[in-house]
């Protein structure tokens, strides 16, 4: 709440203090392009003939009077039945957990990586070693980044068992993994890669006010 | 005929065909005695372009060899552009551009002079034409305003470049509005973003215009227009009347003229279920409702224009009514219970516009056959439409 300068929201009721929304995201994103240069940005839930998600942006300008430009994007509204769909998914406890290298130069090694493979194995262990590998037919390339830092773990039984030494990995679609990186545009406060071998990748990033969390199968 | 362009003004020339290849597949080229004028309407004849190079913006300028009548090309706007396809080119390397057609020949000869002593030659085969003429007249419009190019590029910078149309209107507080116009789809589930942007009128130079006011029109045909009038950097009025009545985009400086005239919707072409839709974003106190524009009007309007005698009179040549192209308003009665009450086009045009399209009136004589769906004569033997 403390990101936003003016935050208002009501749920469907006070248990559920929620609303679910349905919306294209190329028309937010397309929106939100518009706030580059922005004063201040508003975002309302409307209806306009059909729900509407209104973002309202006051641009910087020259001159002395402000301009101002208004999308109204369609949304859907999802009935409370179908929220436990859209639930996080719970996820089994991971088997390591890292701090991610800067994500700029991690970007450009998968990038260049993407090249040879459709698929890239992350492997980590809890002796802060990260390795991006590919194998194909012809070549194998392993990127190994070293004293990353591990954070504390949450079960401390689990992490005395566990052989500092030993990896975890997981084979993902690079081009997931791509999508991921390419959308990073600051280097967040914190960020940390959970592994479930051989099952899934967790990424938890945290910016100033905001976290964000990406989860990718293997 | 030659005209030789020299310089910075190659690229200026190249822009303008750039922007004129936005509307139409056909450059009409005529020199006149005013200066070079190069011409073009879309196929649906819902748009209509031109740009006017003065004498003084070529080194040399000769209209016609003495003796002979200035000839008067018509051009496959493909074959044109390709001479000035890249702009970045053009300013790098062309030092000179002659255009030139002399009497025996059957080629517009379009020759650039590049550096290090290379010459591009692109002989191109035209058609004798009439004088392709829209009849319009900035002065008769009630609303105007004008911006320089930067602050209406900024405007359109918001809307998707896939967006076919946009309504442009003063609201409240004299406030200029561009807003994204979708048709109503039938298909409801699938709804458009609505984008509408807003700007102080202190960002204009001149705005004549009451509150309410508002025209739909083409957005990519403008852009055309807005794009050579931002590399120029000029400033671009907007001349709008009532609805359904063609707007005129106009740039201008010492050496060119251009204009764009554009078919605006109609109030009764506009898909809604309340009819004063148009207006609401752009709602000020004063009456939104502007002239009834109905579609029996048009006709009544054909007849009154082609008795006015315009300031265009002074450009040579005789102007031929093209084929109005108009839809018949006689849709099939008045039982269609959405306002979709056009008829569906005729064979071999392109896909439902909305728009009217402007007519070509003859200034010749009042009593000249009157307008209707029949094809008038088109501007040479071919025919079309």
């Amino acid at each position: 709440e403390n990101f936003f300068s003016e935050f208002q929201m009501e749920g469907v009721s006070a248990e559920n203090n929620a609303i679910y929304l349905e919306l294209t995201s190329e028309n937010l994103s397309r929106a939100l392009k518009t706030a580059q240069n922005a004063r201040a940005l508003k975002v309302k839930l409307t209806n306009k003939h059909f729900p509407c998600l209104t973002v309202s942006i006051e641009l910087l300008s020259v001159s002395s009077s402000s301009r101002i430009v208004t999308h109204d994007i369609p949304v859907k509204v999802i009935p409370r039945k179908l929220w436990k769909d859209l639930q996080e998914p719970t996820v089994p406890d991971s088997d390591v957990s890292i701090y991610l290298p800067v994500l700029k130069t991690m970007k450009s090694i998968v990038e260049k990586m993407r090249n040879l493979s459709n698929h890239l194995i992350i492997e980590a262990n809890l002796s802060g070693d990260l390795n991006l590998k590919i194998e194909t037919e012809l070549v194998c390339v392993t990127t190994h980044f070293k004293d990353l830092g591990n954070p504390p773990l949450a079960s401390e039984d689990a992490s005395q068992d566990r052989d500092p030494e030993q990896m975890a990995e997981v084979r993902i679609d690079i081009r997931k993994l791509l999508q991921f990186l390419a959308g990073q545009q600051v280097n967040p406060t914190r960020a940390v890669c959970n592994i479930v071998s051989n099952k899934l990748v967790h990424f938890d990033l945290l910016h100033e006010d905001v976290s964000l969390q990406y989860f990718i199968p293997a | 005929m030659k005209c030789l362009v020299t310089g910075g003004n190659v690229k200026v020339l190249g822009k303008a065909v750039h922007s004129l290849s936005r509307i139409g597949e056909e450059l009409y080229l005529e020199p006149l005695e005013d200066g070079l004028s190069l011409r073009t309407v879309n196929s649906s004849r819902s748009a209509y372009a031109c740009f006017l190079f003065a004498p003084l913006f070529f080194q040399q300028y000769q209209p016609a060899a003495p003796g002979q009548e200035a000839p008067r090309c018509k051009i496959l706007m493909k074959s044109f552009l390709a001479a000035f396809r890249s702009l970045a080119m053009v300013e790098k390397s062309v030092e000179k551009c002659c255009i030139s057609l002399n009497g025996r020949s059957s080629r517009l000869v379009v020759q650039l002079h590049c550096r290090y002593g290379v010459r591009k030659t692109h002989n191109l085969s035209f058609q004798d034409c009439e004088s392709l003429q829209a009849i319009f007249d900035p002065a008769l419009c009630s609303h105007v305003l004008r911006a320089p190019a930067r602050v209406l590029g900024e405007a359109v910078l918001p809307f998707p470049p896939a967006l076919a149309e946009v309504t442009l209107g003063i609201g409240c507080g004299r406030r200029v509005i561009l807003r994204s116009y979708q048709e109503e789809e039938a298909d409801s589930s699938v709804r458009a973003m609505v984008t509408e942007m807003s700007i102080g009128e202190e960002d204009f130079q001149q705005l004549q215009a009451q509150e309410g006011a508002a025209i739909t029109f083409c957005l990519k045909e403008f852009r055309g227009l807005l794009s050579f009038a931002e590399s120029a950097n000029l400033s671009l009025s907007i001349h709008f009347d009532a609805p359904g009545r063609p707007a005129i985009f106009a740039v201008k400086d010492s050496l060119l003229d251009g204009h764009f005239v554009l078919a605006t919707m109609s109030e009764s072409d506009l898909h809604s279920p309340e009819p004063h839709r148009l207006v609401p974003p752009l709602q000020a106190h004063s009456t939104p409702h502007l002239d009834d524009f109905a579609n029996d009007d048009i006709d009544s309007y054909m007849i009154a224009m082609e008795t006015t005698v315009d300031s265009e009179g002074s450009r040579a040549g005789p102007s031929i009514p093209l084929s109005p192209g108009l839809r018949p308003p006689c849709s099939p009665g008045p039982d269609s219970e959405d306002n979709d009450a056009e008829p569906s086009t005729e064979p071999g045009t392109p896909p439902p516009k909305k728009f009217r399209s402007l007519f070509f009136g003859s200034i010749l004589s009042p009593a000249h056959s009157p307008p209707g769906p029949s094809p008038v004569l088109a501007e040479d033997s071919e025919g079309e439409g």
